[in-house]
């Protein structure tokens, strides 16, 4: 439930990174303004990453002390766990990038912006196709 | 300190400038390599009371930049949904008395009262060049930068122009031409609408080891560029001689360029409004951000402690 929430969250608020919900009238529904205001949506974009990875510390953690580790994942556990691991790891990067005094390359600003957002549309997928076909996460 | 800043702390800079390959590093290496590579921003202080209104920076600032003005196609594509603006300026490329694509800086006229009688002001006017720029740090397809000597500039070969660097822009300084850019590749009715152009401080220049165009045609030296401490202290110097006031020194967490007033900034009456940016107080953007930042380092442990916490709480009522 948590899970599903923070996903849900953190998901609108990242793309509403991009100038699109004003754009298409998703913001003009009532309720909704809020997706077109970039620094309200960029703090909820951080919330939602602190809450996901203090999931992440709980599972991952959960999964070490129980004895099992890894092999209590099932493949598709796996697979979105890497995925996250991946939207951590490209997210932390931009997170310190957003730090003043912080200069990075225009390429590596560009390949980090594509492959969070595209490591976002995975999970979306893999989220989607696990959810559909009832894949858990674990054996 | 003169007008000239040396040549070695020009190319110092823009050697850094040459950035971070970041892109392939694992985090903590690249925030390293990021403040190993840090260097003292350029600041330009602008000092107003030298300002005749002129406008030589205007017109060198045109001609130093007219190859990165915009050469739209058109017709430009119907735009879906209807609301999308359709921005062109390229049958305007003449006005000098706001921000455009064509025109990156402008000249401010402003006026205060002081001791009862009017005084008139003129106030060169481009991008302040934020110590953190949130046009750069929250565009969300990586079109602007930032190089370590403080100068932030969007890629035109890159931006879509969406436009949320203007929005996000505490002084609305990017403006938008239509009709130009990579969107026209990808969904020209869907998705973008041009690309973004403002003031990048003629880093063609600045990487040459010159100075940007409008600080070297000033006939006033209204401008004087140099490292931050040394431009700091210089303004801080001229406003205490004349009694006169600072601009950008903390608005939006600090910005580099730095004004100075004889008057007041909230007593000065100027014309604001699309393209003609205030010069009111302006709280840090990007603050909230760097704060949230911290608690993301905290959460990962949180939840370790929460899990090992009832693993133990586990462990004991099974022994008990």
């Amino acid at each position: 439930m948590i899970y599903g929430l923070t996903l849900l969250f953190i998901t609108l608020s990242g793309f509403a990174q991009m100038p699109i919900f004003k754009r298409y009238y998703i913001a003009d529904i009532p309720g909704l303004g809020w997706l077109a205001k970039f620094y309200i949506t960029h703090s909820l974009h951080y919330i939602m990453a602190s809450v996901l990875l203090a999931l992440g510390g709980y599972a991952v953690t959960r999964l070490a002390v129980s004895g099992k580790g890894l092999s209590s994942l099932t493949f598709w556990g796996r697979a979105k766990g890497a995925i996250i691991l991946g939207l951590v790891i490209s997210g932390a990067i931009m997170v310190v990038r957003n730090l003043p005094g912080i200069h990075f390359s225009h390429m590596a600003i560009y390949v980090m912006n594509l492959t969070h957002l595209g490591l976002c549309m995975a999970l979306l997928a893999v989220s989607a196709f696990t959810l559909v076909a009832r894949k858990p996460w674990m054996h | 300190m003169s007008k000239t800043m040396s040549r070695r702390a020009f190319l110092k800079g823009s050697l850094s400038a040459a950035g971070v390959a970041a892109g392939s590093l694992p985090l903590a290496k690249a925030a390293q390599a990021a403040a190993a590579d840090a260097v003292e921003p350029l600041v330009t202080v602008i000092d107003i009371s030298k300002c005749v209104g002129c406008e030589e920076c205007v017109y060198a600032c045109r001609e130093s930049n007219a190859e990165k003005f915009p050469e739209p196609e058109k017709p430009f594509p119907r735009m879906y949904p209807d609301r999308v603006p359709v921005q062109d300026w390229s049958d305007r490329r003449e006005v000098t008395d706001r921000l455009t694509p064509y025109n990156w800086l402008f000249i401010q006229h402003a006026s205060a009262e002081v001791d009862g009688e009017e005084m008139e002001l003129t106030i060169p006017r481009r991008c302040m060049h934020c110590n953190n720029p949130p046009c750069v740090k929250l565009c969300p397809w990586g079109a602007a930068k930032q190089e370590a000597n403080g100068l932030s500039r969007i890629d035109s070969d890159i931006c879509l122009g969406g436009s949320k660097c203007k929005a996000v822009c505490p002084w609305d300084v990017p403006q938008r031409q239509t009709g130009v850019g990579l969107y026209l590749d990808i969904l020209p009715s869907l998705a973008g609408n041009g690309v973004m152009y403002k003031c990048d401080r003629c880093y063609q220049k600045l990487e040459k080891g010159e100075q940007p165009a409008c600080i070297e045609a000033c006939p006033e030296e209204v401008q004087t560029i140099g490292p931050r401490s040394e431009m700091v202290e210089l303004a801080k110097k001229r406003a205490k001689e004349m009694n006169g006031y600072l601009y950008g020194l903390a608005e939006n967490g600090g910005t580099n360029t730095i004004y100075i007033s004889p008057v007041p900034f909230d007593r000065l009456t100027f014309e604001t409004g699309k393209g003609k940016p205030h010069m009111k107080p302006v709280k840090d953007k990007m603050a909230q951000g760097s704060n949230l930042a911290r608690a993301m380092v905290i959460a990962p442990i949180a939840g370790a402690a929460a899990a090992f916490g009832k693993y133990y709480k586990r462990i004991k009522e099974d022994r008990s």
